[in-house]
C-alpha cells in the first residue's frame, strides 16, 4: 500500500490518478496534506499537481463517462470530504479498467459512493438556491452570506446570474472566504478583501449599509412566514427536517429563534 | 406601513388553507433581460407546520359574496376584512422575488360584486408584473368559477399554472355545505381551460406559427378538503383519478380540514386535523402517478379505506402475497417497483446493477432500498431457500415492530362512515 499526499485540488486529484497508472502503483491510499500525518514506516509519494496530466486523465474520464457521470465526478469532489476523494480516486479506476457504460453498476461500491455523494452536494446546492436571502444595500446590490457544508457556489452561479439579470449581486461564502460578484454582465469570484468591511459575524447588515426599504421588506417577509402557518398542524420535527437549525442564523425569518 | 403588514396578515391567514405550493413544471425563462424564471420548483423555507413556502401565497380580498359553511372567508363569519391594491400586491411580489424570499405569486380572492369583476381584478396584477415589471416568476392564479371565456382566455396567456377547487370530493359533500356551488361549475373552467391548452399545443405542433404563445405552461390543480364531510377514501380518490383523467391535471391536493366554524354539519373547533389520512391519500395518490398502480387497486369496495397503520404499498402487497416473492434479479421493472420499501431511484439502479452480475442482499441494501421491509417481497442471489408459504399477518407484524411512525402515537380521528 503507496500513501499518495496530494493538495486537495481537482487538478490534484487527476494527477493522482495518472501518476497512479504511470508508476504503476496498485494499492493506493489517496491522503489529503491537510490531514496528513507522516509515519516512519510508510511508503509515501507526494503527488505534484500537474495540469497536463490533470487535463489528460479529464479527457480519459470525458471518453468514457456520460456527460452527466462528468458532472456527478465533479459534483462529488466538492464535497470536500476527504473519503470521497479516495472514492473518486478508485472509481477512476473502476472506469478505466472496465468497459464503457461500467458506471451503470450501482453493485459496485465506489459507484454506489460517488452516486451517494453527488446526491448530497446536490442536496446542498438545491438549499443554497432556496435558503440564499438577499439583504438590499444602501448602494443597490443585493447581498448574502453563507456557510454551506460542501463547496457549491460554482454550482448556484449559473442559476443566479440567469435569474437575477437586471440586479447586481454578492453572494459571500463566509467558511470558504470568497464569494461571487454580478455586475450585471458577468460573475466573477471575488476574495475575503473585496467584503471585508462587512463584520462576518453579524449576519444582517448594520442600518447604514442597507437600502432604506431593506428593514421592511424583511419585516414582512417574516409576518408572512408566521400568517401563513397552521398552528393546528404543528409539526416541528418536519420543520426542522427541510430547515435544519445550522441554516437558521441567515435565515431572516428564523432570527431569534434557535 | 402598519397597514400593509395587517394586510398581509389578514390576506396570507385567509390564504394559507389553499394547499398547494408548486413552483415546478412551468419553463419560462429570463430572455428579456427582465427578471426571474419559472422551471425550478424550490421550496424557500418551511412553516412550522412543516409545509413548503415556495410562492406569496395571498387573497387579492377575503370579501366575498358566498357563504361556503367550510371556508373561513365566508360571508357570515365576522373575521376582519381586508383589500390590496393592484400595485401593494406587485410591490410585495417583487420585493419578495428578487431578495430570493419566494419563487413567485399565488393569488387567489374571494368574489366581491361578481366573477368577472374580480376575475378582471386579478387579471390586472398578472398582466401589470408581466408587462411592466418584466417578471417571469411562477405565477399560480385562481380561476374564478362563473368568469367569462374571454377573461380566462388572457389570464391564461400569463399564468404558469391555473387551478379551481372542488371543494368536497362529491357533488352531495359539496352541495351539503356549499348549496351555491356545484362541481358542474368547477368543470366547465376546467374544460375550457384543458381545451385552449390543447389548441395552443396543437398550434405549435404545425410549426406555421413561428411563436406560439405560453398558455397556463404548468397546467391546472385542484384540491378538496377531506375529512369535513362523510365520504370514503374510496370516494375520494375515485373523484380525483377521474379529475386526473378527465381534465388532464396535474395535481390533486387533498386538504385534511382543519375545524374553523361552530357548524353542527362538520367536526367541531378544536379536534384534530386528520394528518394521518390525508398523508395516506397522498400516498395512493403519488402510487397512482408515479407506480403504475391503478385506483382500483389501492381502493374498491372490498376496502373502502386505506390501512391506517400501515402505508397503502404495503397494504396492496399485503392482499397480493401471491404475487410475491419476486426475483430483483429477473423482474420487470414494473413489478420492482410495487416492491414495499423500493422507490423509482432504487428500482432504476437495480435494473441497470443486475446487468453486471446477480445482486446480493449487501448491494440492494446500499443501493438504498428500505430492506427491512423489502426483503419479505423479493429474493436476490443469495437468498435462503424458504420452505413455508410467507403469511401476510406474519409480516405485517414484523414490519410493524420495526417501524416507528410518529402517526402511531397520535389520536385517530378519522369520520367514521354514518
Amino acid at each position: 500500500m503507496t500513501t499518495y499526499v496530494f493538495d486537495g485540488s481537482f487538478e490534484g486529484l487527476l494527477t493522482a490518478i495518472f501518476d497512479s497508472y504511470d508508476r504503476r502503483d496498485k494499492m493506493v491510499d489517496l491522503v489529503w496534506n491537510k490531514h496528513y500525518q507522516p509515519s516512519m514506516l510508510a511508503d509515501d509519494y507526494t503527488v505534484i499537481s500537474d495540469s497536463e496530466k490533470a487535463e489528460r486523465v479529464w479527457a480519459g474520464l470525458g471518453k468514457k463517462l456520460t456527460q452527466k457521470w462528468g458532472i456527478m465526478f465533479y459534483k462529488a469532489y466538492l464535497s470536500e470530504d476527504p473519503h470521497t476523494f479516495k472514492d473518486l480516486f478508485n472509481f477512476a479506476h473502476y472506469i478505466f479498467d472496465n468497459p464503457q457504460g461500467a458506471e451503470s453498476n450501482f453493485g459496485n461500491s465506489y459507484v454506489m459512493a460517488v452516486s451517494k455523494m453527488d446526491r448530497k452536494v446536490n442536496r446542498e446546492k438545491h438549499r443554497m438556491k432556496a435558503f440564499i436571502r438577499f439583504q438590499k444595500t444602501a448602494d443597490g446590490i443585493y447581498y448574502c452570506p453563507v456557510e454551506p457544508d460542501f463547496n457549491v457556489l460554482p454550482l448556484i452561479s449559473k442559476f443566479f446570474k440567469d435569474r437575477y439579470t437586471d440586479q447586481q449581486w454578492i453572494i459571500h461564502d463566509i467558511k470558504r472566504k470568497y464569494g461571487l460578484f454580478y455586475n450585471l454582465h458577468t460573475v466573477e469570484e471575488i476574495t475575503y478583501e473585496f467584503v471585508a468591511n462587512i463584520d462576518i459575524t453579524k449576519t444582517v447588515l448594520p442600518a447604514a449599509l442597507q437600502d432604506e426599504k431593506e428593514a421592511l421588506a424583511s419585516l414582512l417577509w417574516k409576518d408572512y412566514f408566521n400568517s401563513t402557518n397552521i398552528p393546528a398542524r404543528k409539526n416541528m420535527k418536519l420543520h426542522i427536517q427541510h430547515v435544519p437549525k445550522r441554516y437558521w442564523k441567515y435565515l431572516n425569518e428564523k432570527d431569534g429563534k434557535n | 406601513m402598519e397597514r400593509i403588514r395587517e394586510k398581509l396578515n389578514i390576506l396570507a391567514d385567509a390564504a394559507k388553507y389553499d394547499v398547494s405550493c408548486a413552483s415546478s413544471g412551468s419553463d419560462r425563462k429570463n430572455e428579456n433581460k427582465g427578471i426571474g424564471n419559472s422551471s425550478n420548483g424550490i421550496c424557500h423555507t418551511y412553516t412550522e407546520d412543516g409545509r413548503c413556502v415556495s410562492l406569496l401565497k395571498i387573497l387579492l380580498t377575503n370579501h366575498c359574496i358566498y357563504d361556503c359553511a367550510f371556508c373561513v372567508s365566508r360571508s357570515s363569519n365576522d373575521v376582519k376584512r381586508a383589500a390590496f391594491t393592484v400595485d401593494e400586491v406587485v410591490e410585495l411580489t417583487m420585493g419578495f422575488y428578487r431578495r430570493n424570499y419566494i419563487e413567485g405569486l399565488f393569488l387567489s380572492s374571494g368574489i366581491f360584486k361578481n366573477a368577472d369583476f374580480t376575475m378582471e381584478r386579478l387579471l390586472r396584477i398578472v398582466k401589470k408584473l408581466r408587462l411592466e415589471e418584466r417578471f417571469n416568476g411562477y405565477i399560480h392564479l385562481k380561476t374564478i368559477p362563473g368568469a367569462s371565456p374571454e377573461l380566462l382566455q388572457e389570464a391564461g396567456l400569463y399564468a404558469d399554472r391555473m387551478s379551481i377547487n372542488l371543494e368536497m370530493p362529491t357533488e352531495a359533500g359539496l352541495k351539503l355545505l356549499a348549496p351555491e356551488k356545484s362541481h358542474e361549475e368547477v368543470k366547465k373552467p376546467l374544460g375550457f381551460i384543458q381545451n385552449t391548452i390543447t389548441q395552443y399545443k396543437d398550434e405549435k405542433k404545425t410549426g406555421l406559427i413561428k411563436r406560439v404563445p405560453k398558455f397556463v405552461p404548468a397546467g391546472q390543480s385542484t384540491q378538496m378538503v377531506i375529512g369535513a364531510t362523510p365520504e370514503s377514501d374510496m370516494e375520494i380518490m375515485y373523484s380525483a383519478d377521474k379529475y386526473y383523467k378527465d381534465f388532464s391535471l396535474k395535481r390533486v391536493y387533498y386538504s385534511g380540514y382543519i375545524p374553523i366554524s361552530h357548524d353542527t354539519r362538520m367536526p367541531a373547533i378544536g379536534s384534530q386535523p386528520p394528518l394521518l389520512r390525508e398523508n395516506r391519500l397522498y400516498q395512493s395518490d403519488w402510487l397512482m402517478r408515479f407506480y403504475g398502480f391503478n385506483v382500483k387497486e389501492l381502493l374498491n369496495t372490498k376496502n373502502p379505506h386505506l390501512d391506517t397503520d400501515i402505508d397503502p404499498k404495503l397494504s396492496w402487497a399485503l392482499r397480493n402475497l401471491e404475487q410475491f416473492p419476486i426475483d430483483i434479479n429477473t423482474a420487470d421493472y414494473r413489478m420492482i417497483l410495487r416492491v414495499p420499501g423500493i422507490g423509482v431511484g432504487s428500482a432504476n439502479k437495480i435494473v441497470q446493477a443486475r446487468r453486471f452480475g446477480r445482486l446480493r442482499s449487501d448491494q440492494l441494501q446500499k443501493i438504498g432500498i428500505a430492506y427491512n421491509r423489502a426483503r419479505h417481497f423479493i429474493r436476490c442471489a443469495d437468498s435462503p431457500f424458504i420452505l413455508n408459504e410467507p403469511d401476510s399477518l406474519h409480516i405485517k407484524g414484523l414490519i410493524l415492530a420495526e417501524s416507528n411512525s410518529k402517526y402511531l402515537k397520535t389520536a385517530q380521528n378519522q369520520l367514521s362512515l354514518f
